[in-house]
């Protein structure tokens, strides 16, 4: 398992760069993943979403595009506005949970 | 006497009758099942149809027939579930009450939900294998296509049997192929996960499979709409897939009467504990098979491990003795893969398919995440085990739970 140094910490990851330890997780992570997402600055709403997703994952699954919207009350589009293509994708990397998977 | 009361007649739920009316003191104990539709549907066999390789007879048979003479079936809808009144309203008015009660009420499609999908092009250049009429309509389709770009596409997860969309692709491989087509047919899987293969070790074993047989990917789709007149679907982040026939497997959701009665999520599934499957809100309440919110697959070898487990664990139940963690999120798939071939995944809650032999070590005699012919064998020798052995309630020499016996976890991963 690789390991990457961020913020000054070192945290494990997989091949793509997903943190696999969720515990390893704080906010300034949150800040650098999102830039390195493209995502420059993390408004109330992106915070919104991402605890979201910390608090509703605690086995370090990444949640659904619909359980982020339904449990948010951020419509579809307006999850895409903030985090473009593939926003559960890039929610679990800056959240620090793993990747959205299949069965295979 | 105390009451059973079980509410779909499907794959969970029948096993459910059969094997409660073995393990429960019939002297003591009412058993009643309740369905609206006569018809038992052979789900797996959807996916064979459109090639020719299963017909309409061999995925149906009546729901009596697998139901024992204990117990009720009572042929109608339910109205309403009110589990604070241990009561269920039936669609005559008629109510019954349950000491407890068993939610076996599935997950079905939901085409209606994306704009464009249920419209004037549904069951012509739209179609689905997901669905017993859509599985019908996609056969003559097939039949009749003169080629160009069929497109897979999942709406969104979770769906019933996960691999699916990928088995189509590959017997659509396989399909055009022997008609000499193939050339003329190109094949897409516009899904919304980050890939056709996301799992670490099965993403090395099989990565380059698709690639292998001609299938592109299109990842990270999320639908937003079909253009049915323009032929094409378009993704939130607004990319273009076009198509000449489309294979949708529209949002999958559980029963509306889930949702109805207070019981669901935000797709109908209803939230339990992932080991025992009580519900998370009421404690006589159990919710088996695909209508649950259990992280694994939504797949009938998941609901017979399931109930193995659950038979067991709810007889000590009503002894006043506690649930057991028992079931451990087991799976086991066949993917049929063309050309006369399959693989074999085995997997649970929390280790990933992996290589390796299965049943016993060494000697299997099937394959694990590998291509073989008796793979192939197997998958379609279930048809004949899920009629007779386990729709019968009769239990397969297979431990319920996954095994790590046989399986090996290959180093590079």
């Amino acid at each position: 398992m690789a390991t990457k140094t961020i913020c000054g910490k070192t945290v494990q990851v997989n091949d793509e760069g997903f943190m696999t330890n969720p515990s390893e997780w704080d906010r300034d992570i949150a800040v650098e993943m999102a830039k390195e997402e493209g995502i420059e600055a993390l408004t109330p709403v992106h915070w919104k979403v991402i605890d979201f997703c910390r608090a509703n994952a605690p086995t370090g699954k990444a949640p659904t595009v619909r359980q982020i919207t339904s449990g948010s009350g951020l419509s579809t589009k307006e999850l895409f506005g903030l985090f473009p293509k593939g926003p559960a994708k890039k929610v679990a990397r800056i959240a620090g949970l793993g990747k959205p998977e299949g069965c295979v | 006497m105390k009451k059973l009361l079980v509410l779909g007649a499907g794959s969970a739920g029948t096993m459910i009758a059969n094997r409660m009316n073995r393990m429960l003191n019939r002297s003591e104990w009412q058993i009643t099942i309740v369905d609206p539709d006569p018809v038992h549907y052979y789900q797996p066999g959807f996916l064979f149809m459109p090639f020719g390789i299963y017909g309409k007879k061999d995925v149906f048979e009546p729901r009596k027939k697998f139901l024992p003479s204990g117990v009720t079936f009572i042929q109608e809808a339910v109205e309403l579930i009110e589990p604070n009144n241990n009561k269920v309203r039936l669609a005559s008015g008629a109510m019954l009450a349950y000491d407890y009660l068993v939610i076996a009420t599935g997950a079905n499609i939901h085409p209606e939900e994306t704009p464009g999908l249920a419209e004037h092009e549904w069951g012509k250049s739209i179609q689905t294998f997901y669905s017993f009429d859509g599985a019908v309509a996609l056969t003559e389709k097939m039949r009749d296509w003169k080629g160009g770009r069929l497109v897979v596409n999942v709406v969104e997860n979770p769906i019933k049997c996960p691999v699916a969309p990928l088995e189509f692709l590959l017997l659509a491989d396989w399909y055009f192929t022997k008609k000499g087509m193939r050339d003329r047919v190109e094949l897409v899987f516009a899904t919304p996960l980050p890939g056709a293969f996301t799992k670490p070790i099965a993403s090395k074993v099989l990565g380059d499979l698709l690639e292998k047989r001609n299938i592109i990917v299109e990842p990270d789709f999320m639908i937003e709409r079909a253009e049915p007149d323009a032929k094409k679907i378009i993704s939130y982040d607004e990319r273009e897939v076009e198509y000449d026939l489309l294979v949708s497997i529209p949002l999958n959701k559980g029963a509306d009467i889930v949702g109805k009665s207070g019981l669901g999520d935000e797709l109908n599934f209803s939230p339990v504990d992932k080991n025992t499957f009580l519900s998370t809100r009421y404690d006589n309440i159990f919710v088996l098979g695909d209508a649950s919110n259990a992280p694994t697959s939504k797949a009938g070898s998941v609901a017979h491990f399931a109930i193995d487990t659950w038979g067991e664990n709810f007889m000590h139940y009503i002894q006043g003795k506690a649930l057991k963690p028992t079931f451990d999120g087991h799976a086991n798939c066949f993917i049929e893969s063309g050309f006369g071939k399959g693989f074999l995944i085995d997997f649970n809650y929390n280790v990933e398919p992996l290589p390796g032999a299965y049943p016993m070590p060494v000697i299997g005699p099937f394959g694990l995440l590998k291509e073989s012919r008796l793979n192939h064998i197997g998958k379609l020798a279930f048809r004949y085990m899920y009629w007779h052995i386990l729709m019968r309630g009769m239990g397969l020499p297979l431990p319920p739970t996954m095994q790590m016996a046989g399986k090996r976890i290959p180093q590079a991963a």
